[in-house]
């Protein structure tokens, strides 16, 4: 070899142990099971837990909501006029959508409206609304046309569907029609390229993200993001899921099966906890439109016959992930109260003898209720079939009809006669968000309306205390509306609070730093390289 | 040769056709509604309305149907319902791991299954022979799911020899590819190998005791020779037919393997299609699992010829 080739072989060496010694810049990926499938990405179309954790890491809200259900700013400072009916937002500087755009009032006017289209919720403050208007390119305004107390609240929502902002040019989307393309101003920008529906989600740190500056609290405060990417994973088995979490293939699992815990609790390389302190409350719903429980007495009859403590230990086993809450709000809400909770207290001995008490009064005439039961709902499967045996003991003639979910959920919107394809009675469950006050809580609707949630209840005195909640803005006279309304509902056998539920997330050691929130949070979190 | 296979192919149309008028009819009867999926469980019946006017699924049944053939003719398979992407393009995420896996297994049932057919015929009534066959009950008793887990409770959870779950393409390299793909397609495979062994040990037995094997023995000729040579090449009608049928049911049945060990294939997008009532998507999904079964067959047929020079195409 000459002395050329020796020195070339020499620097060869030395650039190799240089690109050695100087670490490559690692990029730090969060790999997730979440607790759906991603199948759809329009957060102002569907209420789905998932669709609405997938808006969050895309999309910002004008404002956010604290741990203390307080309002803040967030993409958006604001103003309240003295009178209460003017709300004046002012856009933060260095807002930019994903796409490199600036963030102008025109384009939350647009997201504004179109969220108040698509959520029950906003539609009913747009009733309160003379006109929402951009006055400049940073400052929009709206003006109410009567008072209504819950604007800040319904803009910081973060129970479905929360009002994320996007460009004026997406906003205008027509009606009913999905939103496809995510530009957001969020922390997270979405890689399309990488999606596929149904099984990966891929989100990259927007750099361009300016996180304010006040701490971390829900979905307010600064949202610093601490990894470079985020790929969600959907698995559809759960043991499957575990066995990834374990030797390490994925960092975190949203939810796992309380049944599989004990399998998480034998490894010393894995954590779990509660990061979503409200949970779900578990619901027995009646159709009030159809004999039996067309009658008060009868659907009275059912709910003390029902056992929450029963019907919890079916869904989810481990009294320490249940809680046997009465309150129609969820128990760690503001508005929480014990309201009526006659129904659902006491021995279930004492209640089943009340129940055959009250049916055997009422009229009731042997007519069969229909049960439905979704099969492919791990949750939700075994419930109809422990309240069936409930019923029965009560004097209730009942039959469980399964169907898978998808059935479930487009029967349930028919108001025919059982004979023709109708139903009595249902569980499902909902995020306590997503019931947290009289305002959202479908299930209290007492319009009787064909356009309200399934179950149809009708009800004049919880309709005029639902009127009184919404122009109040006090704390105080809320809870007691709120109360009042609960009382009602229970007496008139609005439907069965079966109780609350933890979600147990697991994550493998090392990942620090999660974000408790009423949905996954992804910023704050760190990953070590 | 050449028009046995113009007549075959024109005769999958018709077939091809109704297939496509039964699946299309049997999704709308059953019940259930892309809108409610895309909406949500909280969703009232006034948003649920808005979005199925979006969807144009309160079109008459024939309308619907009539744009949808048309289309599909057209080679436009449409766009899913619930994610709004192109079918195909959906398909195309998805069949690649699908195809792969229901390869990597038909190539451990071909060179796993038919040496111990062979090897069983061969031992006839021998320790081996009932091995071989205890093993094909095993194989056929237990569910996949069950091989699966165990496979991944000894060789990636105990051992670490292979990931536990995921799916990398071959692009990605040869090795990652295999050892990510070799645990899946060793539990997919288990029920086929044993019928494959079963199926060549009868075949191999019925023609071992022809008088051409007894001549060819005489003859002098190695064992080798006429096990191979003579006695396979005559049994291999059977196992071919198997074979194939094998791997097309592998493509359309792997659900439960895709779903144990998290490869993103065509199983699992088609129950997730079903799940959430998406229709053009279940529809192409069928359609195109159907043309595969049209194909393979054909390949069957013509493999007969291959193997078997006395048979002739009319």
């Amino acid at each position: 070899m000459t002395i050329t080739g020796l020195r070339a072989l020499g620097m060869a060496a030395m650039a190799a142990c240089w690109m050695q010694a100087v670490p490559a810049l690692a990029e730090t990926e969060l790999n997730v099971v979440m607790q759906a499938p991603l199948r759809t990405l329009d957060p102002h179309l569907s209420t789905a837990q998932i669709v609405r954790t997938h808006g969050f890491m895309v999309f910002d809200t004008l404002l956010g909501m604290d741990a203390d259900y307080k309002p803040q700013p967030q993409m958006a400072d604001y103003a309240v006029s003295d009178d209460g009916l003017t709300y004046t937002f002012t856009l933060r500087d260095g807002l930019k959508w994903h796409d490199g755009s600036d963030v102008t009032a025109e384009d939350c006017v647009a997201s504004l409206k179109r969220w108040a289209a698509n959520d029950a919720a906003g539609k009913t403050m747009m009733d309160y609304v003379a006109s929402i208007e951009a006055t400049s390119d940073k400052v929009l305004v709206l003006t109410l046309a009567q008072p209504f107390g819950h604007v800040l609240e319904l803009l910081a929502k973060p129970s479905p569907v929360p009002p994320f902002m996007m460009p004026k040019r997406l906003a205008e989307t027509p009606s009913g029609e999905q939103v496809t393309d995510m530009i957001g101003s969020g922390p997270f920008k979405f890689v399309a390229g990488e999606y596929r529906p149904g099984d990966q989600a891929v989100y990259v740190k927007n750099d361009d993200y300016v996180p304010r500056s006040e701490p971390m609290s829900w979905t307010a405060g600064g949202k610093v993001v601490n990894v470079d990417k985020v790929v969600w994973k959907a698995m559809p088995d759960m043991q499957t899921s575990i066995n990834a979490l374990q030797s390490g293939d994925v960092d975190l699992i949203e939810q796992v099966a309380i049944d599989l815990l004990p399998l998480l609790q034998m490894n010393d390389e894995v954590e779990y906890g509660v990061l979503n302190p409200l949970g779900i409350q578990v619901t027995g719903r009646f159709n009030h439109r159809l004999p039996p429980f067309d009658n008060a007495d009868v659907r009275r009859a059912a709910m003390y016959a029902l056992d929450q403590e029963q019907l919890m230990q079916t869904a989810i086993g481990d009294p320490e992930y249940y809680t046997l809450c009465v309150s129609a709000y969820g128990c760690e809400v503001p508005l929480a109260s014990d309201a009526g909770a006659e129904y659902l207290t006491g021995s279930a001995d004492e209640r089943m003898a009340k129940a055959k008490e009250l049916l055997a009064g009422s009229g009731y005439d042997g007519t069969p209720v229909l049960m439905m039961q979704p099969t492919d709902l791990t949750i939700l499967s075994t419930q109809p079939i422990v309240a069936a045996e409930r019923l029965r003991e009560a004097g209730f003639t009942v039959e469980v009809a399964s169907m898978d979910w998808a059935t479930l959920q487009s029967r349930k919107n028919g108001w025919q006669p059982v004979a023709e394809g109708g139903w009595n009675m249902l569980f499902t469950y909902w995020g306590v968000t997503g019931i947290w006050n009289p305002l959202v809580h479908a299930l209290l609707d007492g319009s009787g309306s064909d356009t309200a949630w399934a179950g149809w209840p009708v009800s004049p005195e919880i309709e005029a205390l639902r009127k009184e909640y919404l122009v109040s803005g006090d704390l105080e006279d809320q809870k007691r509306i709120a109360s009042e309304i609960q009382s009602i509902a229970y007496d008139q056998g609005f439907y069965f609070n079966a109780g609350e539920a933890q979600t147990v997330a697991a994550w493998t050691k090392g990942i620090a730093d999660l974000q408790p929130g009423p949905i996954m949070l992804f910023w704050g979190v760190t990953k070590p390289e | 040769m050449a028009y046995y296979l113009i007549r075959r192919l024109l005769m999958a149309i018709p077939v091809m056709g109704l297939i496509a008028l039964i699946v299309f009819l049997l999704l709308r009867l059953t019940p259930g509604d892309p809108a409610q999926a895309i909406a949500g469980d909280q969703a009232t019946p006034e948003q649920i309305a808005a979005i199925r006017d979006s969807l144009g699924l309160d079109a008459p049944l024939m309308s619907q149907f009539v744009t949808w053939t048309g289309n599909m003719l057209r080679g436009d398979f449409g766009y899913s319902l619930i994610s709004q992407r192109p079918v195909l393009e959906m398909i195309g995420q998805r069949v690649g791991p699908t195809l792969a896996l229901a390869t990597v297994a038909m190539i451990l049932t071909v060179v796993i299954s038919i040496p111990l057919g062979i090897l069983a015929a061969r031992r006839h009534g021998q320790l081996l022979d009932r091995f071989v066959m205890s093993l094909s009950v095993i194989g056929f008793s237990v569910p996949i799911f069950v091989i699966g887990y165990v496979l991944i409770g000894i060789f990636a959870v105990n051992l670490k020899w292979f990931p536990v779950q995921g799916y990398k393409p071959l692009a990605d390299g040869l090795w990652p590819f295999l050892h990510r793909i070799f645990l899946p397609g060793l539990a997919l495979s288990s029920i086929y190998i044993a019928l494959v062994s079963r199926m060549t040990r009868a075949a191999m037995l019925e023609v071992l005791r022809e008088d051409y094997v007894r001549t060819a023995r005489a003859k002098g000729l190695s064992e080798r020779v006429v096990l191979f040579r003579h006695a396979l090449r005559n049994a291999a009608i059977p196992i071919l037919t198997v074979v194939g049928t094998g791997f097309a049911m592998m493509i359309s049945g792997v659900v439960v393997t895709e779903t144990v060990f998290n490869v993103p294939g065509l199983g699992r997008l088609v129950v997730d299609a079903v799940l959430a009532r998406d229709y053009p998507l279940i529809q192409a999904i069928i359609l195109l699992t159907a043309g595969t079964y049209v194909v393979i067959n054909l390949l069957i047929d013509i493999s007969y010829a291959m193997t078997d020079p006395r048979i002739r195409y009319q």
